[in-house]
């Protein structure tokens, strides 16, 4: 079990470096949901290349080291159609609102003590435990 | 130039750290949630691990401007409004129904399967229904 912790210190720090590179170097807070926003939003396109080529690395890096690391590389998602759906709607609605997700409010608010990252942090962490619990220990659903 | 090869780095290790913490798998993150069951810590570790490295690099900011020049973010607004609370709501109860945020939905692309295509269709198709929501959001902040 500690294995996987270590893993998760060693991904997460990964994950910093990234934010780090495009804070210091672009000048940019890295937010998933804000960039794949932005990106599907009706715009100027040369505005939006920077965006896309980081979506490209997001993607193409995963697709890359597969083969490396196979036993991590398996998302085990529902295959309840309707959860997929339904989840991907809150998620991408929510995340839009609220703008940003665990990678904006997350990693970047909290790292800066943002009043707002931090509260969007504990607020989607609760409400996705109490979901979590209707749906799985209550409803069985997933 | 510069400055897609930089996105193009840190959307890279980003990736790469979402895939070999775990955190592409819908497993992990679930059971981070499940805190009535089965709890799993992980993404207490990935997040520690995430933000260690985003400290330093907001302090580095201070006093400087960024690589390719412009300006870094502005200080974050205080406020607490409807849009952070009601937004984050449903982020939540999405994020635990499927297991996935947004930067794993796209970094899973190449292994998660015509369910993973589907979870992020629908998820683009959610941001592009945000506006409206919001602008009603404000209506009502307004109107109390």
């Amino acid at each position: 079990m500690y294995v996987e912790w270590i893993w998760g210190l060693i991904g997460g720090l990964l994950i910093g470096l990234g934010a780090a590179v495009y804070l210091l170097c672009n000048g940019r807070i890295m937010g998933a949901s804000g960039i794949l926003g932005n990106l599907v939003e009706r715009g100027p396109l040369d505005k939006k290349m920077e965006r896309l080529i980081f979506v490209v690395g997001l993607i193409g890096m995963p697709l890359l080291l597969r083969p490396l690391i196979a036993p991590a590389a398996q998302t085990h998602l529902t295959s309840n159609i309707s959860i997929v759906i339904l989840a991907g709607l809150l998620v991408g609605v929510g995340t839009r609102v609220a703008n940003g997700c665990t990678s904006g409010h997350g990693v970047c608010g909290i790292s800066r003590f943002s009043l707002r990252g931090i509260v969007a942090t504990v607020i989607y962490i609760l409400a996705g435990a109490l979901t979590l619990a209707l749906f799985r220990n209550v409803l069985g659903l997933i | 130039m510069m400055r897609g090869l930089f996105a193009f780095v840190a959307g890279s290790l980003f990736g790469t750290g979402l895939l070999i913490s775990g955190m592409t798998n819908t497993r992990k993150v679930q059971g981070w949630l499940d805190i009535f069951g089965n709890w799993d810590p992980t993404l207490a570790f990935v997040m520690a691990g995430a933000i260690i490295p985003m400290l330093l690099a907001w302090r580095l900011t201070r006093g400087r401007t960024p690589l390719v020049g412009g300006q870094f973010p502005a200080k974050p607004s205080m406020e607490i409004d409807r849009r952070l609370v009601v937004g984050s709501v449903l982020f939540g109860m999405g994020w635990a129904l499927a297991g996935l945020c947004p930067g794993p939905a796209m970094a899973s692309l190449s292994y998660g399967g015509i369910n993973g295509v589907l979870f992020l269709i629908a998820m683009i198709a959610g941001m592009l229904a945000a506006p409206p929501l919001g602008r009603q959001l404000d209506r009502l902040a307004n109107a109390s």
